[in-house]
């Protein structure tokens, strides 16, 4: 976890977040980037804060899915449009993620967890699904 | 005469205008509220109050939702089952969610004074508190205090050399341009030539090298401001701005003991009311009215149901979104597009009260450019001879979604880290911590509702709509996200619109 934003954005990010809404827009959110690499630091250092380390998910009022042997992680586009769009609690990540990041964290979790997915996707195909939702 | 009199006086600010008159006969209604967080409990107050049979819902086994605080000898546990035992002295505590009220959220000070919830000044701004930035000034933080008196200083004396450069003629008129030298002087502690230097002047702002004395030790040292390029190039500046914000003037108050006393006291009201530890599964609604089917949130069991005419569900929409709820596209759509934001609060208990004792900061903030953002200093116990608890870390963005990564422990010990580069004490002096990671916490899955301009041009509507014998509410449902006085002011329009239809069927 490194300090990788200024600190006036440090201090603009408590700022918004309290207090975004009345006037502000989703580009008046500071748009932090996050540091993380390789697919193994992003799953670490951002996925496995909801799906947990083993990827098995968790369970409270609502829940978070398990992601370790999943099906749906088959259509290789699948996790690129969650991870970019986000979905009902799943916060979307295209504005804090290059498509190098995408694509590294979404190969990393096609092929670990139990899950032996042999198609990669490249950034080339995550910048061209930018976008869609 | 005290409604005619709050209504006017509050006109255009919170949206509060005063306490809510709910009048007509609702003949016997029944709502069922969904959630024991402000907005339901306020629904449930002011309902019964208005004659209707009210009963409440709370996945949790306390009443609050996010007002929360936690205290010695409670047990938390966050999602994936990590479990912290929280290890504070009695009396010293942790507010994981909201820790302020404006002076002007009214809503929320109207219902502390109706619940007999004492309050206390919170402080926001500390002149003597720290700005810290590991890229400035060789990672050794500043007083706040001194970053203020320079950044104005200097922007008052580049501002009069503009004017007497004549620079902005087109601007300011000559007799405008007398008085703006003059302000610039004040404002700014400028001397006599317009310049902000080292000396008496800016001393007076800044603080001095060594502070007047009596007697024979008296005379005082002037401070040496810091280079403006410096200054500029440190980023540091931007802490100036933070106390002006709307919500941070002063004056801002905090619940003695703890922000969970207001949910503690709404609890108390609805004694018998609340059933706790109840995990909403599936509601329903038809033409006679609303089911709401439920499990024991922690064994788990044979569904139950709980039924009423109508509903109001407080739910927080990341946790809404999962729940089967025959409501129509337009409010399900609405539903389905707020995913909750990241934020991360870490409480660390010390020793001693070396900000105090050591450094003169009682209360206020201190901002640093490390991934915890800010320390919050406690605003109560000064001069306390006992330990004392920091608010370590309190994050948003990619910080705050890399706090919930770690686990418990690890939260706590980069928080220390960060906190020593700013307080050398730290490492002497820390004890015990917990740290709350807001995408962890069951009951919400992320600390307030991500809304943007376009989603709300979109949803937001279609959100607080009452479809069919179902309202929502809560801060998700209100123009103040994230903050308590949305939650409230979202729950009472909304009663307020059901009351209405209910009248009217």
């Amino acid at each position: 976890m490194k300090a990788q934003h200024h600190l006036s954005a440090a201090i603009a990010l408590v700022l918004a977040a309290t207090l975004a809404g009345s006037t502000a827009t989703a580009q008046d959110y500071p748009v932090g980037h996050f540091d993380e690499q390789t697919g193994q630091a992003i799953w670490e250092g951002i996925c496995q804060g909801c799906h947990m380390p083993n990827a098995e998910g968790a369970v409270g009022a609502g829940a978070y899915p398990k992601l370790a042997g999943d099906p749906r992680l088959a259509a290789n586009v699948y996790p690129v449009m969650m991870v970019l769009n986000g979905q009902r609690a799943m916060p979307a990540f295209g504005a804090n993620l290059s498509d190098a990041q995408v694509a590294e964290v979404v190969n990393y979790l096609r092929t670990h967890f139990g899950n032996k997915y042999k198609d990669p996707v490249t950034p080339e195909q995550v910048k061209a699904l930018r976008g869609g939702s | 005469m005290y409604h005619a009199m709050t209504a006017m006086a509050f006109a255009g600010e919170s949206g509060f205008s005063g306490p809510i008159q709910l009048s007509g006969d609702p003949k016997g209604a029944s709502v069922l509220i969904l959630g024991a967080g402000l907005a339901g409990m306020c629904a449930a107050y002011e309902l019964r109050k208005a004659g209707y049979k009210v009963q409440i819902l709370e996945y949790n086994d306390r009443p609050g939702g996010r007002n929360w605080s936690l205290y010695g000898g409670d047990t938390y546990t966050e999602m994936g089952g990590f479990t912290q035992k929280v290890e504070f002295d009695k009396g010293l505590y942790l507010n994981p969610g909201p820790w302020r009220l404006p002076y002007h959220h009214h809503a929320a000070l109207h219902y502390c004074k109706l619940l007999n919830v004492a309050l206390e000044p919170f402080t926001q701004v500390n002149n003597a508190a720290l700005v810290h930035s590991t890229k400035a000034f060789g990672g050794k933080p500043k007083p706040f205090r001194e970053v203020q008196a320079d950044f104005n200083g200097y922007v008052a004396e580049l501002l009069a050399k503009c004017t007497q450069q004549g620079r902005l003629d087109q601007a300011v008129t000559q007799e405008d341009k007398e008085l703006l030298l003059a302000a610039m002087r004040e404002w700014g502690a400028l001397d006599k030539s317009y310049e902000y230097k080292k000396g008496v002047l800016s001393s007076e702002r800044r603080g001095w090298l060594s502070d007047p004395g009596g007697g024979l030790t008296s005379v005082p040292t002037p401070s040496e401001p810091m280079a403006m390029g410096d200054l500029l190039k440190s980023g540091l500046w931007s802490a100036v701005g933070a106390g002006m914000i709307y919500e941070f003037q002063s004056v801002i108050f905090q619940p003695k003991g703890g922000m969970g006393m207001i949910g503690k006291a709404f609890g108390r009201e609805l004694d018998g009311v609340i059933q706790y530890g109840a995990k909403v599964t599936d509601i329903r609604q038809d033409d006679r009215g609303v089911t709401a089917t439920w499990i024991d949130a922690k064994n788990g069991g044979a569904p139950r149901q709980a039924h009423a005419d109508w509903c109001v569900c407080t739910i927080p929409a990341s946790v809404l979104s999962q729940i089967p709820i025959n409501v129509g596209g337009p409010m399900k759509a609405a539903i389905d597009a707020l995913y909750y934001d990241a934020s991360v609060k870490v409480g660390l208990q010390f020793k001693r009260r070396f900000w105090e004792q050591d450094e003169a900061i009682y209360g206020g903030i201190s901002y640093t450019d490390q991934p915890n953002s800010l320390i919050g200093y406690p605003s109560t116990d000064y001069f306390s001879s006992g330990k004392g608890v920091l608010l370590g870390a309190y994050s948003f963005g990619p910080s705050a979604f890399e706090y919930a990564a770690l686990s418990p422990a690890e939260r706590v010990a980069k928080s220390v880290e960060y906190g020593a580069n700013i307080h050398p004490q730290y490492r002497e002096e820390f004890e015990n911590g917990v740290g709350v990671a807001w995408h962890r916490v069951p009951w919400t899955m992320g600390c307030a509702a991500h809304w943007t301009e376009d989603l709300r041009a979109k949803h937001y509507d279609d959100l607080c709509a009452i479809d069919g014998r179902i309202v929502l509410a809560g801060e998700h449902a209100s123009r103040l996200p994230a903050w308590q006085e949305g939650a409230l002011l979202s729950s009472l329009d909304a009663i307020r619109r059901l009351h209405q239809r209910v009248l009217a069927s």
